[in-house]
């Protein structure tokens, strides 16, 4: 579903991605894990053509992502979903006209009535549907994100990319939020790509992990064997990453 | 090394580097405005959110232009009338009142309040759009926030500024009655009879044209400081405040030229 083939991006001297290779299939969820700053989210929006690399290939569903037409490219990310780190609700919307300005766009045959339905449904799989008339606003952090996943599934994508779906948030929604991205992704049969440096999250949602360090894929397999690890850089990560989370889970008590 | 020796060293880099600024915003703005131009009459247009935006930019400055248009009018009155009556020409108070104002103060100071009403607010609201991802989660869902976003507010400041002129011209001629009411005692029927006897079509042709173009360049640096905004809430503010500034100074710029053209034009 993506195949990422050797790709560099970097922001004038800095190298964020050095030449990197990733393969995702068809109905996979992959975790990408790495610290602040080592390009996760770079590659998500790399995926989407948000940003362009230097060099290297993205194929998504069979398309060379750098080579297509512009309206080829749209017609891709119609079947693509974003969950964006701070949501990016549209906060001059209100929760309806959030979920309702993809349908109206790109199902300009759909009724107003189908429409509806369709913004209720989504919002009953995240068990907001009390929020509809709502503006982002008076939504707290996990509402939005919430919402922001219920915009994301409405449009039916094929593919989802999670940047940080938990951040943020206390470890009682982190959990409900993982487990709500895990219980869609069964329901819906989609292949998803989360960064995070979540490992509850992780744990959750993804049997695959993916860790990168310094631009560099350093390691590419199990979530289980990765956490038993005997490589420095990974056990020294999910060590602190265990303890942030025990504390995160302390304060939250 | 002493701080002044310091500065002076930096100083030439500093000029420089905005000289740089200055060229790069040039050649930007112009890239920006091309692309309202080949965006503009393509569909889907998106005659509702015109119409939003027409709404809101009228609603947010009718306030404000309501009180300039009438205070403009009244000084302009009171301020001139001692130097006309001092030369016997105290009779063309009314005439030199609306001539003045549809000529060029009406325009002008309209667009320059409108500058800093509205060229600020496209600039926070895009630039704040452009920090929380906004403008790329409406890209990643295959929507052009370029037309959505941006063409869409060009188009509102371009119809609405005009109206909103035509409006303060409108006050503009009531307040210098009130002055010259109040100095002189002059009816109301013989004032609007000498201030419609002395306006002419071409009079208000040059006037509503410029603010045809001082709408466009409100709506496209708005939208070009906001739209590119970089560096987070820092970036918010930065996009808002240069929006004002450059705005009001191309603004004043055109109307220097247009001025001049318009005088070769009707002068020949």
């Amino acid at each position: 579903m993506v195949e990422v083939k050797n790709l560099t991006k970097r922001f004038e001297d800095h190298v964020v991605l050095d030449d990197i290779s990733l393969d995702v299939k068809k109905g996979e969820n992959a975790v990408v894990f790495g610290r602040s700053g080592t390009g996760k989210s770079v590659l998500l929006k790399c995926i989407v053509k948000l940003l362009i690399p230097e060099s290297g290939e993205i194929i998504v569903d069979g398309n060379s992502i750098f080579d297509i037409k512009m309206k080829d490219l749209n017609e891709l990310r119609k079947s693509i979903g974003f969950l964006f780190q701070g949501s990016a609700l549209y906060d001059s919307m209100s929760v309806r006209e959030n979920l309702e300005f993809p349908l109206i766009r790109n199902k300009k045959s759909m009724s107003a009535e189908e429409r509806q339905e369709k913004v209720i449904k989504a919002l009953q799989d995240v068990s907001l549907e009390d929020a509809i008339n709502k503006m982002p606003d008076e939504l707290s952090g996990g509402m939005k994100k919430r919402i922001g996943l219920a915009r994301t599934i409405i449009s039916e994508p094929k593919l989802i990319l999670y940047d940080e779906p938990t951040t943020g948030l206390d470890p009682i929604t982190v959990k409900e939020i993982s487990q709500l991205i895990n219980d869609l992704q069964k329901k819906l049969n989609v292949t998803s790509i989360v960064v995070t440096h979540d490992l509850l999250c992780a744990q959750i949602i993804s049997e695959r992990a993916v860790v990168l360090n310094e631009g560099k894929i350093i390691y590419d397999g199990g979530l289980d064997e990765l956490t038993t690890s005997n490589d420095e850089f990974l056990k020294d990560f999910f060590t602190n990453e265990n303890v942030q989370a025990k504390n995160r889970s302390v304060n939250g008590k | 090394m002493k701080q002044e020796d310091i500065k002076e060293k930096e100083n030439p880099q500093i000029f420089g580097k905005s000289i740089s600024e200055f060229f790069e915003t040039i050649a930007g703005l112009t890239f920006f405005a091309l692309g309202f131009f080949k965006e503009v009459f393509l569909p889907p247009y998106e005659f509702a959110e015109i119409k939003k935006h027409i709404e809101d930019l009228g609603i947010k400055t009718l306030p404000i232009v309501t009180v300039t248009g009438f205070i403009i009018g009244l000084v302009l009155a009171m301020q001139s009338e001692p130097v006309l009556v001092r030369f016997g020409a105290g009779s063309f108070l009314p005439s030199m009142v609306s001539l003045s104002v549809v000529r060029e103060l009406g325009p002008v100071l309209t667009a320059l309040i409108f500058a800093g009403r509205v060229s600020s607010g496209i600039g926070a609201e895009l630039s704040s759009m452009r920090v929380t991802e906004q403008i790329d989660a409406m890209e990643v869902s295959a929507v052009n926030p370029f037309r959505f976003l941006v063409v869409t507010r060009i188009l509102a400041c371009v119809i609405i500024l005009p109206i909103l002129t035509l409006y303060v011209n409108f006050l503009a001629v009531i307040g210098g009655f009130l002055a010259i009411f109040l100095s002189q005692g002059m009816h109301f029927k013989m004032y609007i009879t000498t201030v419609f006897k002395s306006l002419e079509f071409t009079d208000f042709l040059p006037g509503l044209g410029k603010t045809l173009i001082f709408g466009f360049i409100v709506g496209i640096v708005g939208s070009y400081k906001g739209y590119n905004a970089t560096n987070g809430t820092v970036g918010v503010g930065r996009a808002s405040t240069s929006a004002v500034v450059m705005a009001s100074l191309l603004i004043l710029i055109t109307d220097m030229v247009l001025v001049r053209i318009t005088v070769m034009i009707w002068n020949s």
